[in-house]
């Protein structure tokens, strides 16, 4: 198994932590994956997506051509680089006249769309190809005791119809990865709602995208979680950071761990929390999780 | 509405949408009955003034000034939930997009999204790489910049390529000589 790692914006340059992990990771698993040099951002689907759909889909169609020329599909770390290259790889492949269009534009910079690889993300990975039982053989350290709220946030599984993950209102595969690990995963209020982040909201209307994100971490905390567990790089972002600013803005103090899913399975194959970038967080790891 | 009093805006709305998402898909804005499933789902019409079937009725009804100079309608987060909801399978997200790409043509976009226009269009990321990120990456044993077009400077100037060819630079006010966008 080899995958191209598009990295985006937020994995490396703010959160490299999830990087590290997920390299280990899949490391141990066996897993292969390659860089992909001169990638860019995604871009954002919500964000470009917003601002000009025409030059959101050559951008998405020269990363998915640099995966392409290496022959491996991509893996993401990111919700957003991860509905943004399967909905450009999704919406090319299907239609001949809008590949025409692009290619026409890649053919500046010596690039052609040829509609020869997948889009996945990190998740299933492990779940689909390394499976439920080999990481279950894997933990070392089982996190016994340790309350998860999952978080899924929107783009892993919407829109369904792309994503393939079955209904976007009963998921399980997160819960599934998660309780292999040895922790709990507990239903909490609006376990299924967005982190607030998305759409150009976090840059434009900060406010408005943590208010999402203290009734996310409120619900949490009524339900006596230990922390968040997520498949996104910007959700990380907007939970960790996000309570800082939370503080600056509201003036209101949580303490939430804040952990992307191969983090969390780092710590129970045995890694340290500095090897999988946790002690560089704003919300420090409780004793709970490192024991 | 008769034929004569077909909105203009939802005209414009099939012809963007028809052209990124095929024929059939923004389209849907027509079987929107203004049941509401969708502004019931959405989070932010909890905490925002965004409600979701009105920005459906304003493309209807062609109130364009009004729907493309709202806050409201970059309320959205495109969380997908009244997409997913929708009993009349309008597709929600996508035509929100479309009208919001409109919006932005007309001149209506916050400087905060110019100046992240303007972050890919100078580094190639919404999210560029910082001295603190560097010195963790350092930490963690990756390479203190990562291998993107942040090392490549060939691969930046293809973004810049594919940028000056689809107008995005005239469209968010992107100078290229003080490279930034003008205020």
């Amino acid at each position: 198994m080899k995958y191209a790692y598009f990295l985006g914006c937020i994995t490396p340059n703010r959160y490299p932590g999830i990087e590290a992990a997920t390299k280990k990771v899949l490391k141990a698993f066996g897993v292969e994956v390659v860089e992909m040099e001169g990638a860019s951002c995604c871009p954002a689907p919500g964000v470009f997506g917003s601002f000009d759909l025409r030059t959101w889909l050559p951008i998405a169609a020269r990363n998915l051509c640099i995966a392409e020329e290496l022959g491996c599909d991509i893996i993401t770390t990111c919700n957003g680089c991860y509905g943004s290259l399967q909905e450009a790889n999704h919406l090319l492949k299907h239609d001949a006249r809008l590949r025409e269009r692009v290619n026409e534009i890649l053919k500046s910079i010596g690039k052609e769309f040829q509609g020869t690889i997948e889009v996945k993300h990190v998740i299933e990975i492990l779940y689909d190809e390394v499976g439920l039982e080999e990481i279950k053989k894997a933990v070392k350290k089982p996190l016994e005791g340790v309350n998860v709220a999952v978080h899924y946030g929107c783009h892993f599984l919407k829109p369904s119809e792309v994503r393939g993950h079955g209904s976007p209102e009963t998921p399980t595969l997160l819960d599934e990865l998660v309780e292999v690990t040895g922790a709990k995963s507990t239903e909490y209020k609006d376990k299924l709602m967005c982190c607030g982040a998305g759409g150009g909201v976090r840059a434009r209307n900060l406010e408005t995208a943590l208010k999402f994100t203290m009734q996310k971490i409120e619900n949490a905390l009524n339900a006596g979680a230990d922390c968040i567990v997520h498949p996104c790089a910007f959700c990380h972002l907007q939970f960790d950071r996000g309570q800082l600013e939370i503080k600056e803005k509201f003036g209101v103090e949580f303490s939430m761990p804040v952990l992307f899913y191969t983090q969390l399975l780092g710590l129970a194959l045995g890694f340290d929390e500095k090897e999988l970038g946790l002690d560089l967080q704003y919300v420090k790891m409780p004793e709970k999780l490192l024991k | 509405m008769g034929a004569a009093e077909r909105s203009k805006l939802l005209d414009e709305i099939l012809e963007l949408g028809d052209e990124i998402f095929g024929s059939g898909v923004v389209d849907t804005i027509r079987e929107c009955l203004q049941c509401g499933r969708c502004t019931g789902s959405c989070p932010s019409g909890r905490i925002t003034a965004l409600r979701t079937r009105k920005v459906f009725l304003m493309s209807l009804l062609d109130m364009r000034e009004r729907l493309l100079s709202s806050d409201e309608l970059w309320q959205c987060t495109t969380c997908y939930t009244c997409y997913e909801r929708c009993p009349r399978k309008v597709k929600t997200t996508d035509i929100i997009r479309i009208i919001r790409n409109i919006a932005v043509r007309e001149g209506y976009m916050a400087d905060a999204h110019r100046r992240v226009a303007a972050l890919v269009i100078k580094t190639g990321h919404a999210v560029p790489i910082d001295e603190a990120t560097k010195e963790q990456r350092r930490k963690l044993g990756l390479d203190e910049v990562p291998p993107t077009t942040q090392r490549h400077e060939a691969a930046l100037k293809e973004l810049q390529e594919i940028v000056k060819k689809t107008g995005f630079d005239k469209l968010v006010g992107f100078d290229w000589a003080k490279m930034d966008i003008v205020t």
